[in-house]
């Protein structure tokens, strides 16, 4: 039991531990979708683009959550346009703004002194670092884009499942689209101090993958993901703390091993119950 | 006018279910070279003067209530992007489509059973999550199914005869049970127009039987019903009009008057072959297995 109390009495540990574990609810509820819907590549790209963003709140001293929304939420708009207007592919437009936007914000961060250090938080996260006004934010803002996954449910699942039927039943399917691609900016900002940009698409993806292969419904898809994403947090803090290696990795690579044995060991779809 | 005139309000029974005047959909302009790659029906494209493409062209016609309409033509007639005209996903680029009197964007009556193909069948929701997303228009935005709504999807699957699939997840459906629960999903809509993308394809003769049945039930409803089909007998047996599509309407009347050695020779150009032993004296080939070039949004 020591074991995992003794890290506890360190109060950046307790902000941590809570800030993983919130991450990774909000992380894999929304992921659910970014897998159902293929989006593994927006989201990866989405979290890159805000870089810029985040680099410029850091050099002003603003919140870099400020930075970061509006620059997310300004892509996530923009890559919606440009694919929607069919000139461009989709994959096409994100692969365009992601590196475009990525290579602004490593250029502007270099003019700055600390540069190595500060990119390395950005990329792979600072969880140590996490202060109470951070774990506000989070919590805000992990919140209000839970209850709206809540209250937009079934019209989410509709667009997901079936455009042309979101078409007859004259849902409002742009917006819905929309208020999707920027659910994910937010969880994206969210995110962005426990795994850092360069992982971020882990926590999207990896715990709702792994609860795909355990459950046949929507709603529980979300709740085991959400499971798999809080136990991944905290896990992964606490491996970080043991083995004494980068927090935002270690938590990728629980996920990513919950993930490996779901895969194996899954009741009926694993690899194990196909091979006879 | 009222653009929301479908919903909630009883249609008046003299109006037809569906009319279109005069309706043309152009190709957008990035899309002629890859839609028109060499399958385009019997390769010929219609333009007009400006140098347009067409999907479709000069489709004049009126479907009554209760009608059971066949669309029928070659890969690459327009047979898709007919039926997006009338759910409203694209935009006739001229002329005028009506759903009982009004545009189509008002209308939450049109139920649409899509082709196999188009559904993701490992999505994680049940037999019965699907029939209840065609009451989601009905139930509103904020808004939880109420125990009102889960009867309609009880009766609804019943209707079909697939009560008993209800909480299976629909990657464990047949072909024919899959059309049933799509065809209930169209029932829990409430529709009166519905339409179905090729759902024969793949099904063996009991369960089309099957569908037809249920398809006849819903005739004293009043409910209209377009069927896309490549099968020309089904489509002379079992409609009570067969439209020939090939970009422009050929022929639209009863299924002896339509299936003429000429109007199919119109439609399928050098892939009709005369057989003088036949009954109709032609066989069509139609196999050349390509997908149709569809326009709409993604």
């Amino acid at each position: 039991m020591n074991l995992l109390l003794d890290p506890l009495q360190f109060s950046f540990i307790v902000r941590a531990l809570i800030a993983a574990v919130l991450v990774g609810i909000v992380c894999s509820v929304l992921g659910t979708y970014v897998v159902l819907r293929g989006m593994a590549f927006f989201g990866d790209a989405l979290a890159h683009t805000i870089l810029p963003g985040v680099v410029v709140a850091f050099l002003l001293g603003w919140p870099l959550a400020v930075g970061a929304l509006i620059m997310g939420v300004f892509t996530a708009v923009g890559i919606g346009a440009l694919s929607s207007r069919g000139v461009v592919k989709e994959d096409t437009a994100i692969g365009v703004i992601f590196a475009g936007a990525f290579a602004l914000g490593v250029a502007l961060l270099s003019a700055t002194g600390n540069y190595t250090v500060d990119l390395a938080h950005f990329l792979f996260g600072n969880l140590l670092g996490v202060t109470n006004g951070d774990l506000w934010t989070t919590a805000v803002l992990g919140l209000i884009v839970l209850l709206i996954v809540f209250f937009f449910y079934k019209e989410f699942m509709v667009i997901s499942f079936d455009p042309v039927l979101a078409t007859t039943l004259r849902l409002p399917a742009t917006f819905l689209r929309y208020l999707l691609l920027v659910l994910i900016a937010v969880t994206i900002v969210v995110s962005l101090q426990v795994v850092g940009i360069a992982l971020m698409v882990a926590m999207l993806v990896t715990p709702a993958a792994a609860a795909s292969l355990l459950t046949r419904r929507l709603a529980s898809m979300m709740g085991i993901a959400a499971a798999i994403g809080a136990f991944s947090g905290a896990a992964g803090l606490y491996t970080s703390y043991y083995l004494d290696i980068a927090s935002g990795p270690a938590v990728v690579l629980v996920a990513t091993a919950v993930f490996a044995l779901t895969y194996l060991f899954a009741p009926e779809r694993g690899l194990i119950w196909r091979q006879n | 006018m009222n653009a929301l005139a479908g919903r909630g309000v009883k249609h008046d029974p003299q109006t037809p279910s569906l009319q279109m005047s005069d309706v043309s959909v152009a190709y957008a302009a990035g899309l002629q070279e890859v839609s028109l790659g060499g399958n385009g029906g019997n390769g010929r494209t219609e333009r007009n003067r400006n140098g347009r493409l067409y999907a479709l062209q000069h489709i004049n016609f009126i479907a009554q209530r209760g009608e059971r309409i066949a669309v029928v033509g070659p890969n690459g007639a327009g047979k898709s992007t007919l039926f997006k005209l009338i759910v409203g996903t694209v935009k006739p680029s001229q002329g005028q489509v009506q759903i009982f009197g009004h545009g189509p964007d008002g209308h939450i009556c049109i139920g649409y059973v899509p082709q196999r193909n188009e559904i993701d069948w490992s999505f994680p929701v049940t037999v019965e999550d699907v029939v209840m997303m065609g009451r989601v228009g009905q139930i509103g935005l904020f808004r939880w199914p109420r125990r009102a709504d889960w009867e309609v999807v009880r009766r609804s699957l019943a209707r079909v005869e697939a009560s008993h699939l209800a909480k299976k997840q629909i990657g464990e459906l047949s072909g024919g049970q899959q059309q049933r629960v799509f065809i209930a999903r169209a029932l829990a809509q409430e529709a009166e127009l519905l339409l179905l993308d090729e759902p024969l394809n793949g099904l063996d003769l009991p369960t089309q039987q099957a569908i037809f049945d249920i398809l006849d039930s819903l005739r004293p409803e009043g409910v209209t019903v377009l069927v896309a089909t490549h099968d020309l007998q089904l489509a002379a047996d079992r409609f009570d009009k067969i439209m020939l599509l090939n970009r422009r309407i050929i022929a639209l009347a009863e299924p002896t008057a339509v299936l003429t050695a000429d109007n199919l020779l119109q439609a399928y150009g050098g892939h009709v072959h005369h057989l003088p032993g036949a009954e109709q004296g032609v066989l069509v080939d139609d196999c050349c297995g390509h997908d149709e070039p569809v326009i709409g949004e993604r």
